[in-house]
């Protein structure tokens, strides 16, 4: 099958330091999730990239939710496309790490 | 440190452990529900797509003692029979309780609706349409536990050692994954939810945190892992086209309702020439269609991506609609339509039938330890029988939960220890001393490669080999300490895991060396065919930084209730 190139923008950072935008090309062939792409930055690249998943790709779990240009997608759903690709974490959740933001519902979480 | 102390603590919140925190908490207790990840939602339980095993005789006339019987003949006389009498008998009430809870089990002329699946002797399988089996049961049981006050769900806690005091549990430590921070949990007594290991495997049907912690949670504490050789491989995991947003173990459901056929690359149907013969039916039990996938693969009759083709294209288009109805446009989004093409599936890891040794009680060898779930080892011999495995998470959940609940109240206190407690926490704690790690995340990519190819369900005893070596090796190359430090950090949690994975593998390894014969789910290509003299479950302990593996003869099934 024909491998094909996306270009992604990741917004990455900790609470209370600067965020920074790093960009990565991720070869792919049609039809791997955005999530693919991710766990491929991990492996070859760089393994500190802070995403969360459980279920991997069954849509189950819900835990890789993340904006991509703006609007809030799963990432094991959504799929990879040739060119730019702009991720960052939920605008609208409190940052934990690079794509991950606190997600759990509050009387589920060890601190308030 | 972050410090918090309850009666009984749950390790894990799928199905397993939401049922023991209920069962515990009913039992007045108070209780600690944690997961390293969301509550309720990740693990096994709520990937589950359809079959839950029950003696109900609801459709057709059965007994437990049936679905016993099929239990046993199915983990191939390996089962610990205490602990599959345990599984079968109390199924009903426990569906029955889940059904008065409202889990929406499918029903047809006014009772349970109950398919038959493979290796089954009749209908015997409840379920939840459409492939909604799973989420189903975990929306159900994360419904009860809201209403419970006694009970505390800590998610994004990921538990790194059970403490041990004198021999004893007294709680567990851990890592707040949000924060870095270190957690001290004490408890009166302590329950291993944490499910299987298919996360080892490359191609695997289970989640991220299926990894073996609690595997490795226990033998570290000092209890006894057993038959930890025996990995089930599901036969028809989804290998090809690519496909999002669905389990790979969805055919499955399929099969159950419209029976499919399995075929080669020539178009041929095949599970005749390895024993058993389909005639649109769905009969074969996963340790026979696997093997009849890897050796139509190996003759060179596999489909284009390694498998082989599952094909519905004689199924009427109104048949499918009416048997998935919504399943069909979210495979229409894959671009797959059934009527006019097959799919091709493989076999892929989806369950482990060894784990941690208990009793009937749930209760290892380390007082106030106890195990529930897939984490437990022995109900199901060397082969689990279709639908048995959520069946399994909520009787011995219940079990391990009214044990728990009556150890922890006959406690005064948890008799925490301060220093074996610091001592667990070490590794952890000595982060900033790490030297450079390795790229953690491709080392595990590695080790799920050499698990599918050197400790798959064919094996030899050259490749059990070169894999421990190279078991050995990685363990060597990850180092004694994590690196990282910063708020959910990756590369922390990846050797966390990987000290965990690394240890479990060795266990399956060296346990599938020493079983030097083919049975169920362990086949040895240098040694085909079952014999008497292994009629024998291998116990696995941890001591001084060994690994021991002692034989021990099955228990024989008793023919009456003890």
């Amino acid at each position: 099958m024909t491998t094909k190139t996306t270009r992604l923008h990741i917004r990455r950072g900790t609470p209370g330091a600067p965020a920074r935008t790093e960009t990565f090309d991720v070869p792919f062939t049609p039809g791997q999730s955005l999530l693919d792409g991710l766990r491929w930055i991990r492996t070859k690249l760089d393994p500190s990239l802070a995403i969360r998943f459980s279920c991997i790709n069954a849509n189950a779990c819900k835990e890789c939710m993340i904006e991509l240009e703006g609007k809030a997608v799963y990432a094991c759903t959504q799929r990879l496309k040739e060119g730019d690709m702009h991720v960052a974490p939920l605008s609208n959740k409190a940052l934990v790490h690079d794509l991950i933001s606190e997600i759990a519902p509050r009387d589920e979480r060890l601190l308030d | 440190m972050i410090q918090l102390e309850t009666d009984v603590l749950v390790i894990g919140a799928g199905g397993a452990g939401m049922y023991a925190a209920i069962a515990a908490a009913r039992d007045g207790c108070r209780v600690q529900l944690i997961d390293r990840s969301l509550i309720g939602r990740g693990g096994a339980t709520v990937m589950a797509q359809m079959t839950v095993s029950v003696a109900l005789g609801a459709q057709c006339p059965d007994h437990w003692e049936h679905h016993l019987a099929d239990t046993l003949q199915a983990g191939r006389g390996l089962c610990d029979p205490l602990l599959a009498q345990l599984l079968c008998e109390n199924a009903e009430l426990r569906i029955r309780e889940m059904d008065a809870w409202k889990v929406g089990w499918a029903r047809e002329d006014g009772h349970l609706k109950q398919v038959h699946a493979p290796g089954h002797d009749r209908a015997r399988c409840v379920y939840v349409d459409f492939l909604n089996t799973g989420p189903a049961v975990s929306r159900t049981l994360r419904a009860q536990l809201n209403r419970i006050d006694a009970i505390r769900r800590i998610g994004d806690v990921l538990v790194t050692d059970i403490v041990v005091s004198s021999g004893e549990a007294v709680g567990a430590v851990g890592l707040h994954l949000l924060t870095g921070e270190t957690v001290a949990l004490q408890a009166k007594s302590v329950i291993i939810a944490t499910g299987g290991l298919t996360r080892l495997y490359r191609r695997n049907s289970g989640s991220l945190n299926m990894g073996g912690d609690g595997y490795a949670l226990a033998l570290r504490a000092g209890a006894e892992l057993v038959d930890m050789e025996f990995v089930q491989f599901f036969p028809i995991g989804h290998l090809a086209p690519r496909m999002i947003g669905m389990d790979p173990i969805m055919w499955d459901p399929f099969r159950y309702k419209l029976g499919g056929r399995l075929l080669n690359a020539e178009g041929e149907e095949f599970a005749d020439r390895y024993g058993q013969a389909e005639s649109g039916n769905y009969v074969l039990t996963r340790d026979v269609a696997t093997y009849a996938i890897y050796k139509e693969v190996e003759a060179g009759r596999g489909s284009p991506a390694g498998g082989a083709y599952l094909s519905f294209a004689h199924v009427p288009d109104a048949d499918l609609r009416k048997a998935f109805g919504p399943v069909i446009d979210r495979l229409a989004k894959n671009n797959i339509d059934l009527s006019k093409m097959s799919v091709e599936v493989a076999p892929i890891a989806h369950y482990h039938m060894g784990g941690v040794r208990v009793n009937a009680a749930m209760e290892t060898r380390v007082p106030n330890l106890y195990a529930a779930g897939e984490a437990v080892g022995g109900a199901n011999g060397a082969n689990r029988l279709s639908g048995n495995g959520i069946t399994e998470a909520f009787v011995f959940g219940e079990r391990a939960g009214t044990s728990a609940a009556a150890r922890a109240k006959a406690r005064a206190a948890s008799g925490w220890n301060e220093a074996a407690a610091a001592r667990a926490l070490e590794p952890v704690n000595r982060r900033a001393q790490a030297a450079a790690t390795p790229n953690t995340a491709a080392l595990l990519v590695e080790l799920q490669a050499l698990m599918d190819d050197k400790v798959g369900p064919f094996r030899t005893g050259d490749k059990l080999d070169a894999a421990l070596q190279r078991l050995l090796q990685m363990q060597q190359a990850l180092g004694p300490l994590p690196a990282g430090a910063t708020p959910y950090d990756m590369v922390c949690l990846d050797w966390l895991d990987l000290r965990n994975m690394l240890l479990v593998a060795q266990c399956v390894v060296r346990a599938a060396i020493e079983r030097k014969e083919s049975r169920g789910a362990h086949q040895r290509e240098d040694f085909p065919g079952m014999l008497p003299e292994w009629n024998l479950n291998q116990r696995l302990s941890w001591c001084d930084g060994e690994l021991n593996v002692e034989c021990v003869p099955t228990a024989r099934a008793a023919t009456t209730a003890p």
